[in-house]
């Protein structure tokens, strides 16, 4: 696992200073990390990279994982449907058994550290520790919940209001609470098989493996087989383009056995491209970080045409190896491009079509665009600063209604 | 010459909040824009500057940006693009002449135009935290010595978020080099510069260079 100082030729010797101010500033506080997954996902991805380095840097940092079984997790995937506007709500006993594992849940966890950092709403009924404990406690929704079944929302709700602080990734996903509400984009590792550097041969070598020709530019979308990023729209876009351009575009996603409206959409995407030698569909396993890593390395542009989006890491990503990039100007994706500086924003089949006909024909505005983004990425959406932000989170608890805080 | 008191440089970080309020046209842009509190303001005519800072030109402020490229009321978003950042010394002047550059449009314009869903004007906020670095300067030479190795956010604290601090009014670097160092003439040169329309890394280099000139170690342009 990587320590502090191996991201310094990456972010540079300032950045880790200022971490290390901060976290003196902060003096020697205990955190604990509560989420309900230990693998699998972007919350327990980022929680495996990041303790490391606040112990390395003296806030000792604990991560436990919330239990239950499979009657729970199937409330809370209901829940997780509902926040994100499904109107099938919840039925009194899966309040219930919601309720019921989390009080199996502190009768084994101690939660006494001096912050308390909840992930989504699994765990979110912990906060009755808070009284005993007298501690200060954190809500980090990683979950867009703009439009929420009102009545999951108001349950859950009044739980959230007893928390300090809550922390949304991006004001668009966020709700009108009683409470502060932080805004902290998530990040990506520069270090992490998805996103080091590779050198031109292992790209060239895992390129040739894959069975993708480099002969043409190549346009890439990397995103699961979901409607709502569009596949079928962007193979639409790309057919607009073809008799001025010579280019293959590349549909990278993940096998669909066990989805089955991810295989339907896959079929939609088939027939879409029918026989076209230049557009490729390529599935790969979701272990595939260094494959995807490759290939978003070899793109000429990289697309996400989303109608719907989280935050879109897929979008940082891109950003961070200097591509310039081409997405829907939904969710998380306007704070990451700036329309016309770090990459094109479009809302249509058509504009995405204009839009790679333009960066295609001009290489030195669509290269101008790659390297802004990469900045933008590096000054943003690293890891680096995203334990800048949980540090001044942190610190923020102390100076409650302060705005401006001289340490 | 030593100084009379020790420059230290202090780096500024922040941590942004939601107000809680959105504006889906340039009427409740300005009705928000006059109650929101000062910090608000503060970032959005800001903030864009460190998270740009490697861009020339840059981007216009929040509110330009969204008015151009949501609303596309192209004349009302030039109009806030060219808000002179730089001639204002508290954050309640720059608040009135925003909302009196909108309110005036206001008066003359036919129809108000919405912005799509989810794409609407979020206020925000950030609460501003200033640490002490490792760097201090009792005189030039470790003067020059700090502007080289501070971080963006340290420049940024000492040139931007300086000259809206009260009782200042002007940058953290001009202010310690005339009464503590009694460089009047370098002094007046760094205030004199417009800040607005640097990146971070020219402006830093600028800098260097007007002291470098004083201390009589360069004679060439940045």
């Amino acid at each position: 696992m990587p320590v502090l100082d191996d991201y310094e030729p990456i972010v540079g010797a300032q950045v880790l200073d200022e971490l290390r101010l901060l976290a003196k500033g902060l003096g020697r506080k205990k955190v604990v990390h509560v989420n309900s997954t230990a693998v699998g996902g972007g919350v327990a991805e980022i929680l495996n990279r990041m303790t490391p380095l606040l112990n390395e840097l003296g806030v000792e940092t604990r991560w436990e994982v919330i239990k239950g079984g499979e009657s729970f997790y199937a409330v809370t995937k209901k829940i997780h449907n509902a926040l994100h506007g499904d109107p099938q709500g919840l039925q009194e006993k899966e309040y219930q058994e919601f309720l019921g594992v989390q009080e199996e849940n502190l009768k084994n966890m101690d939660l006494r550290e001096d912050i308390v950092f909840i992930h989504d709403p699994q765990p979110v009924g912990l906060i009755r520790r808070k009284k005993d404990a007298g501690n200060r406690w954190l809500w980090r929704c990683h979950v867009d919940v703009s439009n929420p079944n009102p009545g999951v929302w108001n349950f859950l709700r009044t739980y959230v209001e007893q928390y300090d602080k809550a922390v949304f990734s991006a004001p668009v996903f966020s709700q009108k609470l009683s409470i502060p509400q932080a805004m902290i984009c998530p990040s990506i590792d520069p270090l992490s098989e998805k996103n080091r550097e590779m050198t031109k041969s292992e790209i060239d070598g895992i390129l040739e493996r894959l069975k993708i020709p480099l002969d043409k530019p190549i346009i890439t979308q990397v995103s699961r087989f979901d409607r709502l990023k569009d596949p079928v729209g962007v193979i639409q876009a790309f057919k607009r383009i073809q008799k001025y351009q010579e280019a293959r575009l590349l549909l990278v996603g993940g096998t669909a056995d066990d989805d089955p409206e991810g295989a339907q959409v896959l079929l939609e995407v088939k027939e879409a491209a029918g026989n076209d030698p230049d557009i490729l569909i390529l599935l790969l396993p979701p272990t595939s970080h260094l494959e995807i890593n490759a290939i978003q390395r070899a793109s000429t542009l990289i697309l996400q045409k989303s109608l719907k989006e989280g935050f879109g890491l897929t979008i940082t990503e891109a950003l961070w190896k200097a591509k310039p990039v081409i997405a829907g100007a939904v969710g998380g994706i306007p704070l990451q491009v700036a329309h016309k500086y770090s990459g094109i924003l479009t809302h249509s089949v058509e504009g995405t079509a204009y839009w790679l006909k333009q960066l295609l024909q001009n290489p030195r505005y669509a290269k101008k665009l790659g390297e802004n983004g990469r900045e933008h990425a590096r000054q943003n959406f690293l890891l680096t600063r995203h334990i800048r932000d949980y540090l001044l989170l942190f610190l923020s608890l102390r100076y409650p209604s302060q705005y401006v805080v001289d340490l | 010459m030593k100084a009379k008191n020790v420059f230290v440089f202090k780096t500024q970080l922040s941590l942004v909040e939601s107000t809680g309020l959105k504006a889906k046209d340039l009427a409740e842009l300005s009705r928000y824009l006059k109650e929101v509190p000062e910090e608000s303001i503060y970032y959005h005519t800001h903030h864009f500057l460190q998270q740009h800072q490697y861009l020339t030109p840059e981007p216009p402020n929040d509110f330009a940006y969204w008015v151009t490229n949501v609303l596309q009321e192209d004349e009302m978003g030039e109009r806030l693009a060219a808000i002179d950042t730089v001639s204002f010394s508290s954050l309640d002047s720059m608040r009135q002449a925003i909302t009196g550059s909108i309110d005036k449009y206001l008066e003359k314009a036919p129809f108000l135009r919405t912005a799509p869903p989810a794409e609407e004007f979020y206020f925000m906020k950030c609460i501003l935290f200033a640490l002490p670095t490792l760097y201090k300067a009792g005189d030039l030479g470790e003067f020059l010595d700090g502007l080289n190795k501070v971080s963006i956010g340290c420049l940024y604290n000492h040139i931007f978020a300086a000259r809206l601090r009260t009782p200042i009014g002007m940058n953290d670097f001009s202010y310690w080099l005339k009464t503590d160092l009694g460089e009047t003439e370098l002094a007046k040169s760094i205030d004199k510069l417009d800040p607005y329309t640097y990146t971070m890394e020219g402006l830093r280099k600028k800098i260097i260079h007007l002291v470098e000139k004083r201390s009589g170690k360069s004679d060439a342009g940045p």
